[in-house]
């Protein structure tokens, strides 16, 4: 018994390869990251063909306020809906098939469990993000011209492409700590987009200044960080923007960690 | 070793488990008895940290499960068999446990040919049937090569040849010197692997004693008697001190009298006898007596004939040891 010899490194690196076995052995996340692949690039080529067209037969005001990046980039706000629905059910997966106590018995260090699972998840969702981001830019900025464009040098561009890859893994981290708040699968996704996609739209419709400047605080407010023309309802800029979302994801990861310790499983 | 005491867990104000002292010595295999609903699960949570107790202790070797570092290599468990992500494939499901506590990869194809589950290793496991589930979940019990077992009603689901190799497997784990420690609602079973065993009902403990005194101390022997006035006859048995109940098709059960007694007896008053047996009582029914008052969930008849042993619980003792004899 026990002829083993303790094992070699770290406990925190035990945790962290254990969680990547899990997100890489089951299909969801090259699912949900192929659908966030295919909406944003094929998106960014479709948007950008589309409105190459409108833009050279649009008036001198709507020139101005043409944003060639957030044309080419409007898709991403619905591939939050597979990267939100990603982290969301890589949590609910293991509480609904009854897998979390295996990992809890494994692992009893459950921060630890937690941690790592969230680290895995976004530096996978962050990388893969990040490049479809780039191709989506390149390739939408390509299709744009001769209407307006910008190159990646141009100022506030490179704040966007990154912005966009940020905002993605955030809106996942977010589904993830709400998915262990919820532990459901159905609930916690109607919490998510209730959240990010409802909640907006409930501010833009009841009428008063308040309302609107609330509005801004959603966690939506992520997606100004691919805008580079901020006017409107969205006067936030990039970084405040992902600012605002930055402090959701915080507010639920606190609460993930408090209950995941205090909670039986 | 895994030792509780005064072990408590209260749900919503109904304790699941009520204080309850025990002990699970290495070398021997230790049987966790008890209808549905008694709390063995709720116990074998609470070991494995994953439930905390609302009150008491329970340890694992002398610590409490929480704190360990690497778990596996000290304490092996079955939960349920099926908390398993049903798109991972076996490998990887038992992969990533071995990962997380720094055990081998050439281990997990050892278990896997311990379990017979090589040749299925790399389908995804939502297509395994329950047997199969099992034996991945004590391939995941045996990963660690642990000091310490735990199975939760591991025979759920499992084909004969699978129960006779499940009791084979448990036995040589003990022999090894392993504490083994296995939770059932089926008496039958327990009777074929523990040596000693634990009985709770409604969050108590009810028995903590070795299955041979089990057996003696509370099967009891009893004799039915067939004869042609029954009523008179367990008036004379009776006044004679015994303990007569009468069944519905006029058979007397006897305690506290052996059968050369009432036979004697018989002579003596003059009564026809048609038969006159000894009745081993059998473990079941000493199972049943023993949790008869503790069972949660049961199903009342009001006839008293024509059931089954799952249903006998709630009639007498007498019936239910025929049912499952």
């Amino acid at each position: 018994m026990s002829t083993q010899a303790i094992p070699v490194g770290s406990r925190l690196g035990a945790t962290a390869r254990s969680e990547w076995i899990k997100f890489r052995s089951v299909r969801s996340g090259p699912f949900a990251l192929g659908a966030t692949a295919l909406i944003v690039v094929v998106g960014a080529w479709l948007l950008g063909a589309a409105n190459r067209g409108s833009y050279l037969s649009a008036s001198p005001a709507g020139k101005a306020a043409f944003d060639p990046v957030f044309t080419v980039f409007q898709q991403i706000e619905l591939a939050q809906l597979f990267v939100g629905t990603l982290g969301v059910i890589t949590v609910t997966g293991e509480y609904t098939s009854g897998l979390i106590r295996g990992t809890f018995v494994a692992t009893p260090q459950r921060a630890q469990v937690l941690a790592m699972k969230a680290l895995v998840f976004a530096v996978v969702v962050w990388t893969c993000c990040t490049a479809m981001s780039f191709a989506a830019f390149f390739l939408g900025q390509s299709v744009l011209s001769p209407a307006k464009h910008v190159g990646f040098g141009d100022p506030g561009v490179l704040t966007a492409v990154f912005g966009a890859g940020l905002d993605l893994t955030l809106v996942g981290l977010f589904g993830m700590f709400i998915g262990v708040l919820v532990r459901h699968t159905p609930a916690a996704l109607a919490a998510l987009f209730g959240l990010l996609a409802v909640l907006p739209i409930v501010f833009v419709q009841i009428p008063g200044k308040v309302t609107k400047n609330l509005g801004e605080y959603t966690p939506d407010a992520g997606t100004n960080a691919y805008q580079l023309v901020h006017s409107g309802a969205y006067t936030l800029g990039p970084w405040q923007g992902l600012g605002v979302l930055v402090a959701y994801v915080v507010v639920a990861a606190v609460a993930a960690f408090a209950l995941i310790l205090r909670r039986d499983a | 070793m895994i030792e509780a005491l005064s072990l408590t867990k209260v749900y919503g104000g109904k304790a699941a488990v009520d204080g309850i002292d025990f002990k699970a010595k290495p070398g021997v295999v230790t049987g966790f008895l008890g209808p549905n609903g008694a709390g063995k699960s709720t116990t074998m949570r609470m070991i494995l940290g994953l439930d905390l107790p609302t009150s008491g202790t329970v340890t694992v070797g002398g610590r409490s499960y929480q704190g360990r570092v690497w778990p596996l290599h000290e304490v092996g468990a079955l939960l349920d068999a099926r908390a398993v992500h049903p798109g991972r494939s076996a490998y990887n499901h038992l992969h990533s446990l071995a990962a997380a506590n720094g055990i081998a990869r050439t281990r997990v194809d050892e278990v896997l040919e311990q379990v017979g589950l090589a040749s299925v290793a790399r389908q995804r496991a939502g297509s395994f049937s329950l047997g199969m589930f099992q034996r991945l979940g004590i391939a995941g019990a045996l990963l660690g090569d642990p000091a310490t077992l735990l199975f939760d009603e591991p025979v759920n689901g499992l084909d004969p040849e699978g129960i006779i190799w499940i009791r084979t497997l448990m036995r040589s784990l003990a022999a090894e010197g392993r504490t083994v420690f296995v939770s059932s609602h089926l008496m039958s079973e327990m009777a074929l692997t523990a040596d000693h065993l634990l009985v709770i009902g409604r969050g108590r403990m009810i028995a903590d004693m070795p299955l041979s005194e089990l057996i003696a101390r509370h099967s009891g022997e009893r004799v039915d008697v067939r004869s042609a006035d029954p009523q008179r006859m367990a008036a004379d048995l009776r006044a004679a001190g015994a303990r007569v109940t009468l069944e519905p098709d006029g058979t007397l059960g006897v305690v506290g009298l052996g059968s050369r007694q009432i036979g004697e007896l018989a002579a003596e008053r003059g009564h026809v006898l048609y038969q006159l047996r000894d009745v081993t009582a059998s473990l079941e029914e000493a199972y049943f007596r023993l949790t008869g008052e503790s069972v949660e969930y049961r199903a009342e008849f009001a006839s008293a004939s024509g059931h089954g042993v799952e249903f006998a619980w709630a009639s007498g003792h007498g019936a239910a040891a025929r049912a499952a004899s």
